[in-house]
């Protein structure tokens, strides 16, 4: 946890009860997102365990209210797995066609390198980072499951470098960003098929909470 | 591979024995598939060891030795509906019977109750063309013992036909994933780590996680394990006793710390870290913990395996384009390229003697288990794919265990290097429970 100061106008507690919580999920074996959506992910979209842990958990008697969302909206973003007290979320609610929205970066078969629709989304995390030079981010790299367990394990790391040189070459400071292959081990979806495959071969995208 | 003899069904099969109760929980089931002819594969019988004075122990000695040496595709083992006679001493066989059954060799054998709840096993290896005694023993062992001796009769049944040690001994370890049912939703799993007899039976699990776990590397004086934990929230190695659960962290560097290997004197182990970049192959000096890079290469290098002398470490590396299999001196330099077949050789584990590696190797998208003779290149497939992967040795070279992936749920099964037999272990486990990362 920490204190967010660049929120603007919000009083009171700050406290990401959401992310203290998916924190946890985290640690528990399931590498999940807990901010933003990803809309590739026609299969997983949601993730909903993010919501389940915010709607148990949030806490707004503090009056860490956000200017210029309703409580209804706020309600409405919590849902979603979005903290309005966070920037990186505040942004997405913003603009919700943000390319900060997207923090899952998919790859082809038996490569790392960056496809040309994921560029804008890099561009604009890198950016972000550069704005936020408190924020830490771990990019978490995954293979789908074919080959070998080890190999793959190193496919991973390159996958997530392959996001950490465009993150640096748009702003991104290295002492923000650190990267961690889980390689085959930590499917998105656990089938073996084309589509899990294609959904499993992926960067994730962390921001430390 | 396409003619599938079913053997045997299932140790229930046994029950119908005069004498001999057996399990019947459907987690003991052992089924053994011969896919394939065993050319050359020499013919035996082995007789369901005759019970003495009201011996009834749980175990089917023979049932175990049969599979063992089914399992090892130097043996064709006589199915136990074929046989005509049940001896259990040399001199009551009618050698002239099994001969005209096509039958070599044959196994008997009797158990007895002895004092304090401890049976004496006799066992009886016979050439019935020689119509000759080639071995003979008499053991004593607790109901727990019995399987440990069982697979020890296979052990001394393989030598005396094959002249090379048997592998039935000795322990597999493997990695084990239970999937929660109550947490399949939140997809939270158990990671353990398991040692088993060679069979897949008894399996003991020494440490379980939350996290993945994978690796598993016996060191060569089988006291201990390496293996990979993420346990930290990265990769990371440990090494730990078998017996007492002690263990230690020895690689957790920035980045990835894996695929550990002992050196054949157990001093060192072969791990990759990625602490200067690009994973490389470190040399880890187990008592002082001092780290030596071996390769120092911008590509991927990983999965290091010793060659038995401890002369070549061999690797895979992508620095070609996509995977292959080289190998380097431990001193670091020498690097050659070993694998040019196909364009994804990965998973090196070198046989006892160094004449031949097994590796992951793809073929038409499909991952198998090959084998490459390292004088003359040659390559075999060796299982059925698609999702083959982590091969290990048997201790004599002709056999690997590997772990088969795919729709069906991961499994692991043993393919014989000579011949073509190809057996699932379905082990003790649970169903469900994913099991993987074999080393034997």
């Amino acid at each position: 946890m920490r204190t967010i100061d660049t929120f603007p106008s919000a009083t009171g507690r700050r406290i990401r009860l959401l992310g203290a919580a998916a924190g946890l999920v985290l640690l528990t074996g399931c590498a999940s997102l807990t901010g933003g959506q990803d809309g590739t992910d026609a299969g997983t979209g949601g993730e909903t365990e993010g919501s389940e842990v915010a709607t148990g958990e949030t806490d707004t008697s503090g009056g860490a209210e956000a200017e210029g969302l309703s409580e209804a909206a706020q309600e409405r973003a919590r849902a979603q797995g979005l903290d309005p007290d966070d920037p990186l979320d505040a942004a997405v609610l913003e603009d919700p066609d943000s390319p900060l929205a997207t923090q899952r970066i998919h790859f082809g078969f038996d490569t790392s390198a960056i496809r040309e629709e994921y560029i804008p989304v890099l561009e604009a995390h890198g950016t972000f980072l550069a704005e936020h030079p408190q924020e830490q981010l771990t990019i978490e790299g995954h293979t789908d499951e074919r080959g070998s367990r080890e190999y793959n394990l190193a496919l991973g790391e390159r996958r997530a470098e392959s996001v950490e040189q465009m993150l640096l070459a748009n702003g991104a400071q290295p002492e923000q960003l650190e990267i961690v292959s889980f390689g085959e081990e930590k499917p998105l979806i656990d089938a073996s098929n084309e589509q899990a495959w294609a959904e499993n071969r992926r960067a994730e995208l962390v921001y430390e909470e | 591979m396409t003619r599938a003899n079913r053997f045997w069904s299932t140790l229930a099969a046994l029950a119908a024995l005069p004498g001999l109760a057996v399990p019947a929980a459907a987690d003991e089931d052992v089924v053994i598939d011969i896919i394939g002819g065993n050319e050359g594969a020499t013919p035996i019988a082995v007789v369901p060891f005759q019970a003495r004075d009201g011996a009834a122990p749980e175990t089917g000695i023979a049932e175990i030795i049969s599979a063992d040496l089914a399992r090892s595709g130097r043996f064709e083992v006589l199915p136990e509906q074929d046989l005509v006679a049940r001896p259990s001493r040399s001199e009551d066989v009618a050698f002239a019977t099994w001969r005209a059954l096509g039958v070599d060799h044959l196994v008997l054998g009797e158990i007895s109750p002895a004092e304090a709840e401890r049976y004496t096993v006799r066992y009886e290896l016979l050439d019935a063309y020689q119509e000759a005694r080639m071995d003979g023993r008499r053991y004593q062992a607790t109901t727990q013992d019995l399987r440990t001796l069982a697979h020890t009769l296979s052990d001394r049944v393989y030598k005396q036909i094959t002249g090379r040690p048997g592998p039935f001994t000795r322990q597999i370890a493997y990695i084990a994933v239970d999937q929660g049912e109550q947490d399949a939703e939140s997809g939270s799993r158990q990671y353990r780590l398991v040692v088993a007899d060679a069979d897949g039976h008894r399996p003991q699990t020494i440490l379980t996680s939350e996290e993945p776990l994978l690796s598993p590397a016996w060191s060569p004086d089988r006291k201990r394990l390496a293996y990979v934990s993420f346990e930290g929230g990265h990769s990371e190695v440990y090494v730990q006793h078998v017996r007492t659960g002690e263990r230690e962290r020895v690689a957790s560097f920035r980045g990835i710390n894996s695929a550990p290997a002992w050196s054949p004197d157990g001093e060192q182990l072969a791990v990759t870290l990625s602490r200067d970049g690009a994973a490389n192959i470190h040399l880890i000096d187990v008592a002082s913990g001092e780290v030596r890079p071996i390769t120092e290469h911008w590509a991927i290098d990983t999965e290091a395996a010793w060659g038995p002398d401890g002369a070549w470490l061999y690797f895979t590396s992508d620095r070609g384009g996509g995977p292959q299999i080289y190998r380097t001196r431990p001193e670091g330099d020498g690097t050659e390229r070993v694998t040019y077949e196909g364009g994804y050789n990965a998973r090196p584990s070198l046989g006892p003697n160094g004449e031949r590696m097994a590796m992951v190797h793809r073929q038409d998208g499909a991952y198998y288990i090959a084998v490459q003779d390292l004088e003359t290149e040659a390559i075999r497939i060796i299982s059925d794919g698609p999702a083959d992967e982590s091969p290990s040795f048997a201790p004599n070279g002709e056999m690997v265990l590997y772990a088969v992936g795919g729709e069906a749920g991961e499994r692991l099964a043993v393919a014989s290097v000579i011949g073509n037999a190809i057996s699932p272990l379905r082990a003790t486990e649970q169903q469900g429970t994913q099991i993987r990362e074999p080393d034997w």
